[in-house]
């Protein structure tokens, strides 16, 4: 009892801390969209939208009935899990914030900052196998040692791994689905095949999950939770996967056709 | 141009069908891959209730090979239809070796899961509680015969084979 309430009161505390940037990041963003409309072409209002779905939902993982469940509810965890590290960033790199930041900002700035997208530290950042390493080795970490109890411990690793999960999982899928401006580009087999690994990774771990139940989780949350992370995975990589493919096929098509056909 | 009208059998696209022979071969054989993974999800897993999510005495390999076969037939699937979308695009589509190619990819999959994933890895059974016999032997019957047919089509739709030759000939006579 006096665990829970410790829990909860840091809870509070914790749930600021992690609401504040996505509060700011929307702000940001809605701003940047009616500025930079009054020098570019309007900012198209479906990005918007996109952009403050994924704030919802990554809001929903950290703050609220939901965020609350999840200290007891190994299910309510995981689907907060599929949330913050793979819905919302989905519907932010759609959002595509780098190109509004791009060109909101004075164009010396921005020729700073794309130099900055150039850099080495960057490029390795965004290389799709240190991604996949990074987001799926992360929650393999999380739930086959003690780090997932000790998560509801110690509020400062509990801000830290929901911090990783989101940055991880919105590194992951701009490495594989190119809509913002990408400097360091890899092929569509690349990507598929190093996609499709991280995807079969996510699956094992869901099956691991649901055979051997993470420390102080039961047993039939662990189920649950297991299989809600196998199919619910699998439902938001499904859309990954269309964008890709659907990338591949409007890239190749040679131009001299395209024009024919249009 | 006045043979395609007197022979039917001449489809316009021959020249360009030719040059994605391969294409059309992949595209037929992930996607009966992708099917044969999507009926095992949708019918055993969802709606009979047979195939179970987790059994007790799944080996590590096969938690392994199931992870890759399910994660690679989402892949399969979209790549192959979009695959096929290409193809229709460039006129190129050569619909009997497409599914040759889904046959063969098909049945070889079924086979694999029927024999190594079910049997040797013992990832679950087609069903619990019964004589497992008659279903594995329907199971990987079908795979052979889907296997078998996909095999003979593809091999009728090989590039120059004497049946097109024959075709061909015909045509121009």
């Amino acid at each position: 009892m006096h665990m829970n309430n410790h829990i909860h009161h840091d809870g509070t505390f914790s749930s600021f801390i992690l609401t504040l940037p996505f509060i700011l990041a929307l702000m940001g963003y809605v701003f940047a969209s009616v500025i930079s409309s009054r020098h570019h072409k309007p900012w198209p209002l479906y990005r918007t939208i996109l952009f403050i779905l994924g704030v919802t939902c990554a809001m929903a993982a950290v703050i609220g009935p939901l965020a609350d469940r999840a200290h007891t509810d190994f299910t309510a965890h995981m689907l907060g899990h599929l949330l913050l590290g793979m819905l919302a960033p989905l519907l932010m790199v759609l959002a595509r914030p780098m190109t509004l930041i791009l060109r909101t900002l004075h164009v010396q700035t921005a020729r700073h900052i794309s130099s900055i997208l150039r850099s080495r530290p960057m490029s390795i950042l965004n290389h799709p196998i240190v991604t996949s390493l990074l987001n799926i080795g992360g929650l393999w970490i999380l739930y086959t040692t003690d780090l997932y109890v000790l998560m509801h411990q110690y509020i400062l690793l509990h801000i830290l791994i929901h911090i990783h999960v989101f940055l991880a999982g919105y590194l992951f899928t701009a490495s594989l689905i190119y809509v913002d401006p990408t400097p360091h580009r890899y092929s569509f087999t690349y990507r598929l095949i190093v996609f499709w690994m991280a995807l079969a990774g996510h699956g094992i771990l869901s099956k691991a999950i649901y055979a051997h139940p993470p420390t102080g989780v039961p047993t039939s949350q662990a189920e649950t939770g297991g299989m809600l992370m196998y199919y619910g995975g699998d439902a938001i990589d499904l859309v990954m996967i269309f964008i890709l493919c659907y990338q591949w096929y409007k890239g190749s098509w040679p131009r001299a056709l395209k024009a024919m056909s249009s | 141009m006045s043979t395609q009208t007197v022979n039917p059998k001449i489809k316009s696209n021959d020249p360009t069908r030719y040059v994605y022979s391969a294409r059309n071969f992949w595209s037929g054989f992930l996607f009966g891959l992708g099917l044969v993974a999507f009926i095992d999800e949708a019918v055993f897993h969802q709606l009979l209730h047979w195939h179970h999510f987790y059994d007790k005495s799944t080996t590590d390999l096969g938690l392994v090979s199931d992870g890759l076969f399910h994660a690679f037939s989402w892949f399969a699937t979209i790549g192959a239809l979009f695959m096929f979308a290409d193809l229709r695009r460039r006129n190129a589509l050569w619909l009997t070796r497409w599914v040759g190619g889904l046959l063969f990819g098909a049945g070889l999959f079924q086979l694999y899961d029927g024999i190594i994933q079910h049997k040797l890895m013992r990832l679950h059974q087609i069903r619990y509680n019964v004589n497992i016999l008659p279903y594995d032997l329907v199971w990987n019957i079908t795979a052979l015969i889907m296997l078998l047919i996909g095999i003979i089509l593809l091999i009728r739709t090989r590039q120059g084979s004497p049946q097109e030759e024959r075709n061909a000939s015909n045509a121009y006579e």
